[in-house]
């Protein structure tokens, strides 16, 4: 063993009644290192933190800390030995401030055994200026930003002298300056010796970051190896077993007639002045920063958000959209940025989310026909490749890349051709992703229309005919396919049309 | 269905069956007279009206609702029917008045929760206010009793030696199955209570129906009030105290969270036969009612504990 070695895993094994998750896994991590931990959905990465967390239990293999061996026995118990985990949903009470969040459940108590108010925000205020973050520890929780409130989560971990962080997709909901400062505390948080164990997909931000990363795979060990050692493509082989030729396979179909055509739109406040059209066969990316009215212009399309000025005209028709049943009945369908809390109802089955929608059309006087229902779901399953053990599965059982394969059936069932991809692969894993383009690329060619919005650059460059960009509610710039560059794309979306 | 998925969709149920049978072999053993089909149709009988009731309180639970007015409901309703039988409106109609005011009362409950955003909680509690002071206006505190035979045949009737209000029961519980199971109105009731956002963007009218299912529960709350006034022959304001506790818990034990998007029809059966075997029990075994209370209160509580560790297992 070396001499900065923090922690060992050796021959860790855990499974769960019909499923091995993790079999044979070992880790190790240095003082002061950001270790990446890297693997497709289902490989094993949570299984393995939730272990390191006190979540689960081991069951068999060695877990040697300092040393000594040791066993997890629950996330207190984690919290004692400096293991601290930062999910990708903070677990903060919105209501209070930022220094009451740091040291809920170590408050400070007065002889008069009242709580030292003014010592609790001084520490905190403390332990925040030494992260180099400019957060008032006398704020609520609720008016921080997102990327705020997981530095709080930081401080927390480190008022409890976390020495071991565990970071699960610190990135996914943070905008790219945000990124930027995010990554300068974690440089910082190594300086003080604090080793990182760091989950994300974007195979971008693991080269800037990282130290070295160890692959999972199917819950098997794979390799352990210094960034810098690897490539890109290497470590996706790793990750697949796979050579990815390209990333993007993206296929041009053929534009056919204009289905959506939307003119000076506006939600007040929200939106300004949006103008754009859609045709059959075509893939409109929508580039933005989080907060440019993206996810606005989906929902007021779906008819969620009701707009204060404007026309859209679906299929040549002017139409009212004022529900989401009405823009279902006209062919759009909307997969939302976030899956489990508005795309799924994660405790029903892969047959009844599928079908949700579609219920209407399987029912004849109020009587849904199952045989119709489980034949439609039955060929979507096995049309998209969904992974699951029986249509009853309950789809919180499914891995993300399956799970959001089953909302786009959900739309596919319903026949929708006027497609709202809102963050399309987010927090799913290579493989799943690439068969998520394949299948736009056989809406497009079937006639369908898709409006794909994204952060992810690179996805709304490859897979996108044609590009617009927004930025504070308006449309900052438009592009085609081949002209457009990342550079641009963010210059647009960072500083609007002018 | 396959075995496995048959599992899936049942298997909760199955350990609520389970446990029904095992008390129903304890009982079995302590008093053997327990074990008689007069007894046990007895237990059926008694059960009948509460387990009415829990059907209601089943749909409302899986759309993540609660409804505490439906005792309330039984007694309001019981006495405007009562009234109706008394001022010789045909049995026909006056049975179909108490339906409807039921189900009025219910749709008030359903329109306060969608359209006036009230939680279920609130809406009902004031209904169950509502609805009793409303019971006890209308006919100034007193019962009202005495009615024909034909109409008391709904309780004290038998077809084939089985009680009419056991054959009452199990057409609504079929009827419940298949419209949990089999209609829009049950696979929209498990999308709301699963997830509302995501019910309402895959295009659910989830006003509407949640409104029906409060409906719903008022409607066949409104039967139960219609057998109970049949079987004592007296509609009293005061009727139907506690009802929704029992309702509640027979729903529970079968297995329906109270998070909402689960639970199944059959359980709810289950559940309310487990709380009739038992009181039925402990009466034959001469136990007092101050007991009795005590034992299903505990006997709800350890119902759930083993679900919840049951579910935990499982995850």
């Amino acid at each position: 063993m070396k001499n900065d070695t923090v922690l060992e895993l050796h021959h860790i094994r855990k499974t769960f009644p019909g499923v091995v998750a993790l079999d044979d896994v070992r880790f190790e991590l240095r003082r002061g290192e950001v270790h990446i931990l890297l693997g497709e959905n289902g490989a094993g990465k949570s299984t393995l933190v939730k272990i390191l967390s006190g979540a689960y239990q081991k069951t068999a293999g060695q877990i040697i800390l300092d040393r000594q061996e040791i066993d997890i026995k629950s996330p207190r118990h984690a919290q004692e030995l400096g293991i601290a985990i930062i999910y990708q949903e903070f677990n903060l009470v919105p209501q209070l401030s930022a220094g009451e969040n740091i040291f809920l459940g170590q408050e400070q108590i007065h002889a008069s055994g009242l709580i030292n108010q003014r010592e609790i925000i001084a520490s905190a205020q403390g332990i925040l200026d030494d992260l180099g973050v400019e957060i008032e520890a006398r704020k609520a929780v609720s008016e921080l930003g997102v990327a705020q409130q997981q530095m709080v989560e930081v401080a927390k971990a480190l008022s409890l002298d976390a020495r071991i962080l565990i970071m699960d997709e610190p990135t996914s909901a943070l905008t790219e300056q945000e990124i930027t400062e995010l990554f300068n505390t974690i440089r910082r948080l190594k300086q003080k010796g604090v080793s990182i164990i760091y989950i994300s997909h974007r195979l971008e931000e693991l080269f800037e970051i990282g130290d070295r990363v160890t692959v999972l795979r199917d819950g098997k060990y794979i390799d352990t190896c210094n960034i810098a050692d690897v490539s890109k493509s290497e470590l996706i082989s790793m990750m697949v077993n796979r050579e990815l030729k390209e990333h993007f396979p993206k296929l041009r179909a053929a534009r056919g007639e204009e289905v959506l055509r939307v003119n000076g739109l506006g939600i007040n406040g929200v939106l300004h002045d949006i103008a754009f059209s859609l045709h059959r066969g075509e893939v409109l990316g929508i580039a933005g920063l989080l907060g440019s009215g993206r996810t606005e212009l989906a929902s007021s399309l779906f008819g969620v958000s009701r707009i204060d000025s404007g026309e859209i005209y679906v299929k040549g028709k002017r139409q009212r959209i004022k529900s989401p049943r009405r823009a279902i009945n006209l062919g759009i369908g909307l997969l939302t940025e976030d899956r489990k809390s508005q795309g799924l109802i994660m405790i029903l089955s892969t047959k009844d989310n599928i079908c949700l929608p579609s219920v209407e059309r399987f029912s004849r006087i109020g009587f849904v026909d199952t045989r119709e229902e489980i034949q439609a779901a039955t060929q979507y399953v096995g049309d998209l490749h969904i992974k699951t053990p029986s249509l009853q599965q309950q789809v919180m059982f499914l891995s993300g890349g399956n799970q959001q394969k089953v909302v786009i059936s959900k739309w596919l069932c319903c026949q929708a051709d006027i497609l709202i991809f809102d963050e399309p692969t987010r927090g799913i894993d290579v493989g799943s992703k690439v068969e998520i383009y394949h299948l736009m690329n056989r809406l497009t060619a079937e006639g369908a229309a898709i409006i794909m919005i994204s952060s992810e650059l690179p996805e709304i460059l490859g897979m996108s005919d044609r590009i617009m960009v927004m930025n504070q509610g308006r449309i900052a710039g438009e592009f085609s396919a081949g002209e457009a560059t990342q550079e641009q794309i963010l210059h647009y979306a960072l500083e609007g049309a002018a | 269905m396959t075995p496995k998925d048959f599992l899936l969709h049942y298997g909760r149920q199955f350990g609520t069956l389970i446990g029904l049978l095992g008390l129903v072999i304890v009982l079995w053993i302590l008093t053997p007279y327990f074990l008689t089909i007069s007894n046990l149709l007895n237990v059926a009988q008694q059960t009948s009206i509460n387990a009415i009731i829990a059907v209601g309180m089943t749909f409302v639970i899986i759309t993540a609702g609660i409804d505490l007015s439906v005792g309330s409901i039984v007694a309001f309703s019981g006495v405007v029917l009562a009234s109706a039988l008394q001022a010789a409106i045909p049995l026909p109609i006056a049975i179909l008045i108490g339906l409807v005011v039921g189900a009025f009362c219910g749709l008030v409950n359903g329109v306060l929760i969608t359209y006036g955003r009230l939680p279920p909680f609130i809406s009902t509690l004031g209904m169950m206010s509502v609805a009793r002071g409303a019971a006890l206006l209308y006919t100034g505190g007193r019962p009202i009793s005495g009615f024909s035979s034909g109409f008391r045949y709904l309780a004290t009737g038998e077809i084939l030696y089985i009680p009419v209000p056991v054959i009452i029961m199990v057409l609504v519980y079929v009827v419940a199955h298949v419209v949990l199971t089999r209609t829009k109105l049950g696979r929209y009731a498990y999308a709301i209570g699963g997830n509302e956002e995501a019910a309402v963007l895959s295009g659910v009218s989830v006003k509407f129906y949640k409104a029906m299912v409060y409906g719903l529960s008022g409607m066949l709350s409104g039967l139960a009030a219609i057998i109970l006034t049949a079987r004592l022959n007296s509609a009293q304001p005061i009727a139907g105290m506690m009802y929704e506790l029992d309702a509640i818990a027979a729903t529970v034990i079968g297995g329906t969270s109270l998070m909402g998007g689960e639970g199944r029809i059959i359980g709810t059966l289950i559940g309310a036969l487990i709380m009739g075997v038992l009181r039925n029990g402990l009466n034959l075994l001469g136990v007092s009612s101050f007991v009795q209370q005590t034992v299903i209160g505990s006997v709800i509580i350890i119902a759930v504990l083993m679900d919840m560790a049951l579910k935990k297992q499982r995850k």
